[in-house]
């Protein structure tokens, strides 16, 4: 397995606050990794630090073998990595259409491709929803629209930031179906941020653990979900 | 009730005491304080009185469901069949109307053309621009000194004088990169000034406050427009009376046609992908970065075209009074046509078009009431955002849609965007 994104201590600062101590990851080709931790580990931090904004002050980010931390954002996600944001960031006065079509860099209509399909199979409520604004869907909807926007530059690796944040269970066992749905039929690598331990272990293939900015802790996702100390931080009392 | 009355009238009564019951007058040896105890006596009075009547007439009054949509709906309705209505009754105007009419038309389209190009900057980019005047005066300078120093006509100074302003736009645009709201109108304002005050102490080249006169004319092909006629000019060639009113109707027609190439050009860029990203940097500037738009690119492009099209009417500005002076390019301006955008509701065409018609044209026809005149332009606006907080015409219709157009009506919009 070749890795797709690897991270090798990378800090990141917000002025004079460290939020990143030296993060090491790896996420291969066709793996969902996921990465866990509680409010202000640092996990958005460490998924905007691959985007280029905020970026990293020590450490290499290496996508697909070429260093990426210095790399303007835009240039970033024009090499086939696409981000669904915390807190989702959809459009909330354009239409569900236009903002898939900001999700395939503006392109204009009739250059589109199977793009549009590849949604509406993953999210049918898209479709019935197209001529809507983004602002009065659901939740739920919402959040499939940042999903269904970020898939319309036909990524290969999907950075999903908190995509289960708000919503009702039975939203978020649909949306991460959709993504373990998405990963086995078309291969894409995922690297998935999440509070939802439980939730996100189960999915993924490995998972990662940050804590204070650091990595703690990593496996597989049945190997860390088995362990007593996530148990005891992330899953029981807090964890659904 | 009665107490909230009392509370107006004693605040009336500490504006009105020193503003209107003292008053000076020359007197003999100096000025000389005089009270006018009745007329602050009146003037509470009016306030509590007033106060009282119009709290009676709340509680009287029952408790209405907006119903928001359906005068969105109503007014898009309107709005389908008085477009065209407008646009006929303008092309035809150098027919019905007199002289002062038409003069009066080229100053609404003016501001009509200034409206629909800040509002590529402010309606659909999101960036507050106080200093939009900056731009039309670069434009029109750019016109008067190309034209006295190189002896260009006007077709030919004309892209010069709009390339030159997007120029000036993009030279805003960098430092301002960062800045969202507040800070960025704070900026753009300072930027309206400093190039006003440049032109102003600049003597040796636009000479100043004493403005430049004498600017070229513009012409029909090379036949000039003059009132004695001649060899080369629009009357010999027709073989038709001179008539300074000629001149009139080709400005109209001038300033007609830059204004429709501005909502051309406006209308096809919210279609385009750079329209849309536009569109999408006002909603939400992260999500932009995060979807590999590239923020920098977009927002120096909104500032730049919205600035060529102010460079363009500035440049008709200096054709059309053939001088041009620091005085006619104050903050006022810019303030006018900002409001000529909001009022219109942001993003709106014909809303733009028509608030200018009211604010230029209303503005005109108010010069009888005098020193009056402010106080109704004022009452005018606050009436308009109290009745319509979202301008005349709010709403935004999709770019694009598969099937049937629905267009967002103004009770799903948030104040102050289109």
């Amino acid at each position: 397995m070749s890795a797709v994104l690897s991270l090798s201590g990378v800090t990141t600062f917000y002025g004079a606050v460290q939020a990143l101590r030296g993060v090491d990851l790896v996420v291969n080709e066709g793996e969902i990794v996921t990465l866990i931790g509680a409010n202000g580990a640092g996990k958005s931090t460490l998924m905007m630090t691959i985007c280029g904004t905020p970026r990293a002050r020590d450490g290499k980010i290496l996508h697909l073998g070429d260093d990426i931390s210095a790399m303007p954002t835009h240039q970033i996600m024009r090499r086939g990595i696409a981000q669904s944001p915390e807190g989702r960031r959809i459009f909330s006065r354009m239409t569900v259409y236009e903002n898939l079509l900001m999700g395939a860099h503006g392109k204009s209509e009739a250059s589109l491709g199977t793009e549009l399909d590849q949604v509406f199979t993953l999210f049918p409520r898209l479709k019935e929803r197209l001529s809507q604004r983004g602002g009065t869907l659901s939740g739920g909807e919402q959040q499939m629209l940042a999903i269904g926007r970020a898939l319309m530059s036909k990524p290969k690796l999907l950075l999903l930031d908190e995509p289960s944040l708000g919503l009702a269970p039975l939203v978020v066992k649909l949306i991460f179906n959709a993504i373990r749905e998405l990963n086995r039929t078309t291969g894409l690598t995922v690297l998935l941020v999440e509070q939802n331990a439980f939730q996100a272990l189960r999915l993924a293939h490995r998972g990662y653990v940050l804590v204070n900015g650091q990595i703690t802790m990593a496996g597989t996702g049945a190997d860390l979900l088995a362990r007593p100390e996530i148990r005891a931080a992330y899953l029981e009392g807090g964890g659904h | 009730m009665l107490r909230d009355a009392a509370l107006s009238a004693l605040v009336a009564f500490g504006l009105f005491g020193p503003m209107i019951g003292l008053k000076t007058e020359v007197g003999v040896a100096a000025i000389e304080l005089h009270t006018r105890p009745i007329a602050v006596l009146i003037a509470v009075a009016a306030v509590f009185f007033g106060r009282l009547g119009l709290l009676a007439w709340q509680s009287t009054r029952p408790v209405q469901k907006a119903a928001p949509g359906r005068m969105a709906d109503s007014l898009a309705y309107i709005g389908r069949y008085l477009t065209p209505i407008v646009l006929v009754l303008t092309i035809t105007m150098p027919f019905y109307a007199e002289r002062y009419w038409i003069d009066l038309g080229i100053l609404v389209l003016t501001y009509v053309m200034l409206g629909w190009g800040l509002n590529i900057v402010v309606g659909l980019a999101g960036l507050l621009d106080l200093g939009y005047v900056a731009f039309y005066a670069v434009g029109a300078y750019s016109y008067a000194l190309i034209a006295q120093n190189f002896g260009l006509g006007f077709w030919s100074c004309l892209p010069l004088a709009g390339i030159l302003a997007a120029f000036w736009g993009v030279l805003l645009g960098f430092p301002v990169l960062r800045l969202r709201g507040d800070y960025l109108a704070i900026v753009t304002l300072a930027f309206g000034e400093i190039i006003r005050v440049v032109i102003l102490n600049w003597t040796t080249l636009t000479g100043g406050p004493n403005g430049m006169s004498g600017i070229p004319r513009p012409t029909l092909f090379g036949l000039v427009f003059n009132s004695g006629g001649g060899k080369g000019s629009f009357a010999d060639f027709f073989g038709i009376e001179p008539s300074i009113s000629h001149r009139v109707i080709f400005l109209f027609y001038v300033i007609l046609g830059l204004a429709l190439l501005t909502n051309w050009v406006s209308l096809r860029l919210r279609r385009l992908p750079l329209g849309r990203a536009w569109e999408a940097l006002r909603e939400d500037e992260i999500a932009c970065r995060a979807l590999g738009i590239d923020v920098t690119v977009t927002k120096l492009t909104a500032f730049a075209i919205g600035a060529a099209f102010a460079g363009f009417a500035g440049a008709f500005f200096a054709t059309r009074q053939a001088f041009i002076s620091p005085e006619s390019f104050t903050f006022i301006e810019s303030a006018i046509v900002l409001a000529i955008v909001v009022l219109g509701g942001l993003g709106s065409q014909l809303g733009v078009a028509l608030a200018a018609i009211v604010m230029i044209g209303g503005g005109e026809m108010f010069r009888d009431f005098q020193e009056y005149r402010m106080l109704i332009f004022g009452g005018a606006l606050v009436l308009v955002m109290v009745v319509r907080p979202r301008g005349f015409l709010s709403g935004r219709t999709p770019s694009v849609s598969l099937g049937a157009k629905k267009k967002i009506g103004a009770n799903l919009m948030t104040e102050g965007h289109g």
